[in-house]
């Protein structure tokens, strides 16, 4: 198809024709279009079906408040939906389908909805869908939901990355018209740093868009030398394409940069999107202003267009909609737009203008004190009924309308942090209040300066005064003269008595609606919007909500400002899901922290498992393996029998120093530390304040004040900072510090009947750790593997004769493969986080399940830990009776009493006889595991008054399976009760 | 002499070396750090010993100095991370002790942090999209503490077209793969 609709001028690249589809059909156009003035360039008004009625609709505005033209870009994993065919670049080799219709645009079937209408009104599911009730879930809910929505996702993965980043400036301005622009050339000139943020492809805003003259140049050509010097200037960052969606705290404010949405695809490593963040010192809105629309009979046909978006057709991309274009209008401002169609050559049949004392025009006729009473064309307009000011009407042909009901400031971003606007009588619309975001300023249109020259000199002194905050001196920017005739509107919002006339576009809301919503009491505006919808589809009502506030206010009998104010939420308009996650998606979605012998568990084909960020290893599993029980199994009796090795670097370290390091230990940890003596270890439980415990592990002290804490790995950092915390806020006047050395040390457990004679080949000879040198809980400062410093410590968490080795960590892996070299004659086994679970079951020793956030020392067999003799968080508290009952859930083993049957962790313990129910439980399991040592399924678990209950049995129950299992209350140190083997 | 071999924070047995674009990305591994933390009521006396000894004055807040072969960045109140290169100083913690003596905490951090240096002319360009850091006004000789790719980090201006990062090093694999995802987005 030719594009016949393609005028002369405009800021197109006719060098450059770019091929299109549009529903399957081939088009082209010209770089710099955008999709809809492309479509409407070859004729294409029909574009898209509302939301309810499945109405025809075409476009009706040229900028990101578009209601009416949104369609799906793209395909396979890019298909974005509810794009607005506005804002959509062309590029060569588009794809485009319209949305919300079936079989196709032009036959819709799901337009018999319009045909009942009636039914359809506001809240007609309310009272529709009341009974039976049963029906709302399983049948109405979901044929509402297939019926709602326009675009659809084609679940695929969105192949594009997207970047985040953070921008810093002096001056962020919003909005490129005259307004930024005039700012922007201003702050430029004076040296701060500035950032000048434009949603479209080109900056200039309605310089582009109008026929208008700067002194003796066009806007465009003022536009274009400004662009240049800005460009120039190495403290003003330009960023076309970038939306900024957001006012947050601090002036901070969020943006979107499209980097690629204008080609075909992104380059590989190249992002689709950024999202910056930009943390500005001020920020200048100068959003502009948005026209806003007359409701009025059958206003929604394609072809029925905002007169200021027909003269950016016309003006900017060289498009009419239609070879014969009526004006409608109540103010002079839109008159202009005839004036511009006619330059062009396209017919214009008359201008319906509401005032009685309007003026004329040369070339057509102004139908003055007129109305549009209704309109014709199925597919698009055909044809407008006016009713003239004598009261007889009159058809007149024309394919596209422009109408106008005045400008509304475009004030979204002053209101995201709860600002109301303001009503200004002068221009007849909302205008930014008090209370706008902290540092924000706004100027121009969007302050309700609608003239261009108040504009431009509103811009620039509205820099003027933002950098005098900042205490930089600019002098407002030499611009030049401009139009600056006074605003003539009379207000006109709807033409009485219409009987479908469309307020909100996008989410299908008329005149009618709002009457209706008027009668059953829901008046406040709030109501208003939630009643009827309006306001609350994807363009959050930028061209409906004044019109619809002006019905109500006519209703109620008040004026617009007593009937309410419009308000707008972030984001500005839709932001993609993918701009918002970034780069941390899939395996990206969080850091990974590796081991010091992660290559080296790499290499032996271990399983690993995440723990936090951490990989760890699970197991390792060895030829013939065929389940990951074999593997363990092995590695525990292994261990018990001669030596293994696990690597335990993930525990959390912190250094401990200063005078006062055995005072704050013996305060942060339950039980005592300040008569430990330099080289031993003890283990510590940590309490929080309310007494329960939270943490444990082992405190070495390799000097009078010095310690080395380990925590467990899952509360590494939550103990350092709550340790942090007391040093700087409960014990300031301590000599401590802390430090964490977590990474600075690849730390291995060597556990084992075998692990010294190992450990003797590897330990420097001069060091002695035979037994009495080096005895149980003993630590100290060696050399290794010929002089390399490292740390031993002999403590154990299997329950065998063990110790843990910790040499600085780049040396880790060299470290394993010696430890793995030095056992060869041992047969030593690496083993994994599960046979470390295992081995500390068969023990007995408590972890993240049995120090679970709501046991207490005493449920531990602790109890005796919690030292009275001194303070320490959280002693008072677990001092509490109900904590202290005889009763209490006390830390035992179970095991099943037939050998055969298989414990599992987390359900809950009954007597023997005797309902099952919550008043009758008596505890529940916490760690279960096959123990290869015993043979037999073992479990950890807290029963009440458990200590006292040893060889009682018990039932295991899991009714939700109908299950139960006998078990055997036994010593929760299935291995080594006495302690022998570790102090071997 | 011991026998034990080390490898980088990246798991290789020379560090990596990324050229993309105008930026390059270089695995630092010969610096060995020691962060001292001045005893109660003792900064004076430890800053005067350090100054003194190895004619090294500790930075303001937000600041790195160098005094070769020594350098220094503020890291906290009365803290700060010392380096010095890693073949003549392994044992740079028991240096610095000897030096600041009971005036000082001392603890050897050389192998907590990987150190990433970045350099090329798109420098801010790439950490504008990894940090909220300013780096645009940060001069040579400052160093601050912040996040990137979810994980603490120190930014050290070293000169307009070179900066070192240091993290933890368990996490250097992932930020790596940060540094270089911006490389080439900027590419």
């Amino acid at each position: 198809m030719t594009q016949v609709n393609r005028l002369n001028g405009g800021l197109i690249d006719r060098s450059t024709s770019l091929n299109f589809r549009f529903d399957g059909k081939t088009y082209s156009g010209f770089q710099g279009d955008t999709l809809a003035s492309a479509l409407l360039a070859n004729g294409v008004r029909l574009m898209g079906r509302s939301f309810k009625y499945h109405r025809p609709r075409g476009v009706l505005t040229a900028g990101s408040e578009e209601p009416n033209a949104l369609v799906e870009l793209r395909s396979g994993g890019r298909q974005e939906p509810n794009t607005r065919a506005t804002v959509a670049e062309l590029y060569d080799g588009l794809d485009a389908s319209s949305q919300n219709r079936w079989p196709s645009l032009e036959r819709d079937f799901m337009a018999i909805n319009d045909r009942f209408s009636n039914f359809l009104t506001a809240g007609f599911y309310y009272k529709t869908f009341m009974w039976p009730k049963a029906f709302w879930e399983k049948l109405y809910e979901p044929i509402i939901r297939k019926a709602a929505g326009l675009g659809s996702l084609t679940g695929e993965d969105d192949p594009d990355l997207y970047d985040k980043g953070f921008l810093h400036c002096d001056l962020l301005i919003i909005g490129s018209g005259p307004a930024g622009l005039a700012a922007a050339l201003t702050a430029g000139r004076a040296g701060a740093q500035v950032i000048l943020a434009e949603e479209d492809f080109e900056l200039g805003g309605r310089l582009i868009a109008e026929s208008c003259t700067l002194a003796e140049n066009s806007g465009a050509d003022w536009v274009m030398q400004t662009q240049a010097e800005l460009a120039g200037m190495s403290n003003v960052r330009l960023m076309p394409r970038t939306t900024v969606f957001g006012a947050y705290d601090h002036g901070i404010y969020g943006a979107v940069e499209r980097n690629t949405d204008h080609l075909a695809e992104p380059a590989p490593g190249k992002p689709r999107q950024t999202l910056w963040r930009i943390y500005s010192k001020r920020a200048l809105i100068a959003t502009g202003a948005i026209e806003r629309p007359i409701a009025f009979e059958n206003n929604d046909r394609p072809g029925i267009m905002l007169a200021g978006a027909v003269r950016a057709y016309v003006n900017r991309w060289a498009t009419t909609p239609a070879q014969s274009v009526v004006v409608f209008a109540n103010n002079d401002d839109t008159h202009q737009t005839a004036r511009d169609l006619m330059a062009q050559g396209v017919k214009v049949p008359a201008i319906i203008d509401t005032r009685p004392d309007a003026p004329d025009v040369e070339g057509t006729e102004v139908l003055k004190g007129a109305e549009i009473i209704n309109t014709s064309g199925r597919l698009g307009l055909s044809a407008v009924r006016v009713r003239v000011a004598k009261g007889y009407t009159r058809d007149l042909f024309c394919e596209a309308l422009a109408m106008s009901g005045g400008w509304n400031p475009n004030l979204g971003l002053t209101c995201h942090q709860r600002g109301r606007p303001v009503w200004n009588a002068d221009i007849h619309a909302f205008v930014p209040g008090e209370g706008l975001p902290v540092g924000q300023i706004v100027a121009g249109a969007a302050k309700g300066e609608l003239t261009t020259d108040a504009a431009l000199r509103g811009g620039a002194a509205a820099a003027v005064s933002a950098l005098a905050d900042l205490g930089i001196t600019a002098t407002p920017a030499d611009l030049p003269a401009a139009q600056d005739a006074p605003v003539s509107l009379s207000p006109f919002w709807h033409v009485k008595d219409a009987k479908r006339a469309w307020l909100d576009f996008q989410n299908d809301v008329t005149v009618k609606d709002v009457k209706l919503a008027h009668q059953e009491n829901f008046t406040s505006v709030e109501h208003l919007k939630r009643y009827t919808t309006l306001g609350m589809a994807t363009d959050q009502g930028k061209t409906s909500n004044v019109g619809a506030l002006a019905v109500m206010a006519e209703l109620t009998g008040k004026s617009i400002p007593e009937t309410g104010t419009t308000i707008f939420r972030p984001p500005y308009t839709p932001v993609a899901m993918g701009a918002l996650a970034g780069r941390a998606t899939g395996k990206d979605f969080h850091p990974t922290r590796l081991t010091p012998s992660h290559k080296w568990a790499e290499d032996q084909g271990a399983v690993f498992v995440e723990v936090g960020n951490w990989m760890r290893a699970q197991w390792f599993p060895r030829k013939g393996e065929t389940h990951w029980r074999q593997s363990v199994d092995r590695e525990v009796l292994q261990t018990r029998n001669s030596v293994g090795v696990c690597d335990v670097t993930t525990l959390g370290k912190i250094d401990v120093q200063g005078a006062d390091a055995a005072d704050f230990l013996n305060f942060v940890y339950a039980n005592g530390f300040a008569k430990l003596p330099v080289g031993k270890v003890r283990y510590g439980l940590m309490l929080r304040e309310d007494g329960v415990a939270y943490d444990d592990g082992t405190a070495a002290r390799f000097a009078e004040d010095h310690f080395v804490v380990t925590t467990t790995t899952a509360n590494a950092v939550l103990v350092y900072r709550n340790m942090e915390f007391v040093r700087q806020c409960l014990c300031p006047n301590m000599d401590v510090q802390l430090i964490s050395t977590t990474e600075a040390w690849a730390q291995y457990a060597v556990a084992g009947p075998n692990s010294r004679k190992l450990l003797q080949k590897i330990v420097d000879p001069e060091f002695d750790i035979s037994n009495e040198a080096f005895p149980f809980m003993a630590c100290g400062e060696v050399t290794v593997c010929g002089g390399l410093r490292a740390r031993l410590f002999r403590i154990s968490f299997s329950g065998e004769l063990a110790y843990e080795i910790a040499v600085p960590t780049r040396y880790g892996d060299a470290m394993m493969r010696a430890l793995m070299e030095a056992g060869e004659e041992f047969d030593v086994v690496p083993y994994g986080t599960e046979a470390l679970g295992v081995m500390r079951i068969e023990k007995g020793h408590a972890t993240g399940n049995e120090i679970n956030g709501t046991t207490t020392a005493l449920n531990l067999g602790l109890g005796r830990m919690v030292s009275d003799k001194k303070d320490c968080i959280g002693n008072v508290l677990s001092r509490r009776e109900g904590m202290n009952a005889p009763d209490v859930l006390a830390l035992v083993g179970l095991k099943p009493v037939d050998a055969k049957d298989t414990l599992l962790a987390g359900g809950h313990l009954m007597n023997k006889t005797g309902p099952v129910d919550v008043a009758n439980d008596q505890g529940y399991v916490t760690s279960a595991a096959y123990s290869p040592t015993l043979q037999s399924s073992i479990a950890l678990g807290f029963v009440k008054g458990g200590f006292d209950r040893n060889g009682e049995q018990l039932r295991l129950v899991n009714p939700l399976e109908d299950k139960e299992i006998l078990v055997e209350i036994v010593s929760a140190h299935f291995v080594d009760p006495e302690g022998e083997r570790l102090r071997a | 002499m011991h026998n034990l071999k080390a490898i980088t924070p990246l798991r290789g047995v020379t560090p990596r070396l990324d050229h993309i674009g105008t930026i390059s990305i270089t695995e630092v591994v010969d610096q060995a750090l020691a962060s001292v933390a001045a005893r109660k009521g003792q900064s004076a006396v430890m800053q005067q010993a350090l100054a003194d000894h190895i004619g090294l004055h500790l930075p303001e807040p937000g600041h790195a100095v160098i005094a070769a072969p020594f350098g220094a960045i503020w890291m906290g109140p009365d803290q700060w991370m010392i380096t010095a290169p890693h073949d003549s100083h392994e044992l740079l913690a028991s240096e610095v002790k000897e030096i600041a003596g009971r005036s000082a905490s001392v603890v050897e951090q050389t192998d907590g942090w990987c150190r990433f240096d970045v350099a090329g002319v798109g420098l801010c360009d790439l950490f504008e999209r990894l940090s909220n850091a300013p780096v645009r006004t940060m001069a040579p000789g400052s160093a601050i503490r912040t996040t990137m790719e979810h994980l603490g980090v120190f930014l050290w201006r070293l000169a307009d077209d070179h900066m070192a990062i240091l993290a933890p090093r368990s996490a250097a694999g992932s930020l790596h793969h940060g540094l270089v995802a911006a490389a080439r987005s900027i590419a």
